[in-house]
């Protein structure tokens, strides 16, 4: 039978993957984006899991604040992202000082 | 048996799709395989009876956040090949990283599971009323226990939505748009000009 605990390594493994992709890809913001959407697929993962198997809704509540926060997150992300590409013609981020003054 | 089978598939798939997520090299195909991570995701909280929350998340996720990003990723003009460049340089480090925080993961859950942690136990108050739907369920608990929670996120979202669009709204200087004060502004003696042309030397406007 199916426990709380496989759903805890599934997320585990999830965000670890989300860890590894930010440092995988340095250069890469759109991909350290996707890593950061992973991890947070992973936390919520873990808030529907527990919040199932302890019958308590308010674990999902909190995964539904968490995509709120996510889908914001990746909006103002994506346009900063825009507006860097814009000023740059890159989107290499591994040596970003502009605002080293 | 079928339960089993489907939470196996549901979690295999979801690790790889996210595993190729972070390695493919050309991030059309990441956003694709984010794509099926969070459909699978989608599935393993269906198997705990978690529907509202998968259909949000197929929602929101398939049909808004990586449909932004196809979309950024396909507008600007990158060359993929030269952010790759640290790929392999990063890769001890990385790996040494993800392995630690896996085994500090691992480490947490055994304590867990031996009884070492007390994480209590919930008091009932948000429990699944007898013969209610999820749905239903988190309806009554978003807009009553929550209701102001649920405010602010949406104040979350208008804070973001004004905020993306200030970031990226550019005025152009060569297209021409209509300045409303200046039409308003406008009187109708600065406008017209009586003049009395003299025959046969035509006007200077």
């Amino acid at each position: 039978m199916i426990g709380v605990e496989h759903y805890v390594v599934v997320s585990s493994i999830l965000f670890v993957l989300g860890v590894l992709g930010i440092f995988l890809n340095r250069k890469n913001v759109i991909v350290i984006l996707m890593a950061i959407e992973l991890i947070l697929l992973a936390v919520n993962i873990n808030l529907v899991a527990f919040s199932a198997f302890l019958h308590d809704l308010t674990g999902q509540i909190f995964a539904m604040f968490v995509l709120t926060v996510a889908a914001g997150e990746a909006a103002v992300g994506l346009a900063i992202l825009v507006i860097y590409f814009r000023g740059r013609g890159t989107i290499a981020v591994d040596d970003v000082n502009r605002m080293k003054g | 048996m079928i339960h089993v089978i489907a939470f196996y598939l549901f979690a295999v798939m979801t690790i790889a799709s996210g595993a190729i997520t972070i390695l493919s090299r050309n991030p059309v195909h990441s956003v694709l395989w984010l794509i099926l991570a969070f459909f699978n995701a989608a599935g393993l909280m269906i198997l705990v009876g978690a529907e509202f929350i998968a259909m949000l998340l197929v929602i929101v996720y398939v049909g808004a956040v990586a449909v932004l990003f196809l979309f950024v990723v396909m507008m600007l003009n990158i060359d993929f090949a030269e952010l790759r460049a640290g790929f392999v340089k990063n890769f001890p480090f990385g790996m040494l990283v993800a392995v630690v925080l896996l085994a500090e993961m691992v480490l947490g859950i055994g304590a867990y599971k031996a009884g070492a942690l007390q994480l209590g136990t919930p008091d009932g108050m948000a429990a699944q009323p007898a013969g209610t739907s999820n749905i239903e369920a988190i309806g009554a608990l978003l807009y009553g226990r929550y209701l102001f929670l649920f405010e602010a996120a949406g104040v979350i979202l208008l804070v973001a939505m004004i905020g993306a669009i200030v970031l990226t709204h550019r005025q152009r200087g060569d297209t021409r748009g209509q300045k409303i004060s200046k039409q308003i502004a406008r009187r109708p003696e600065e406008a017209t000009v009586n003049v009395k042309p003299e025959v046969g030397k035509g006007v200077s406007l």
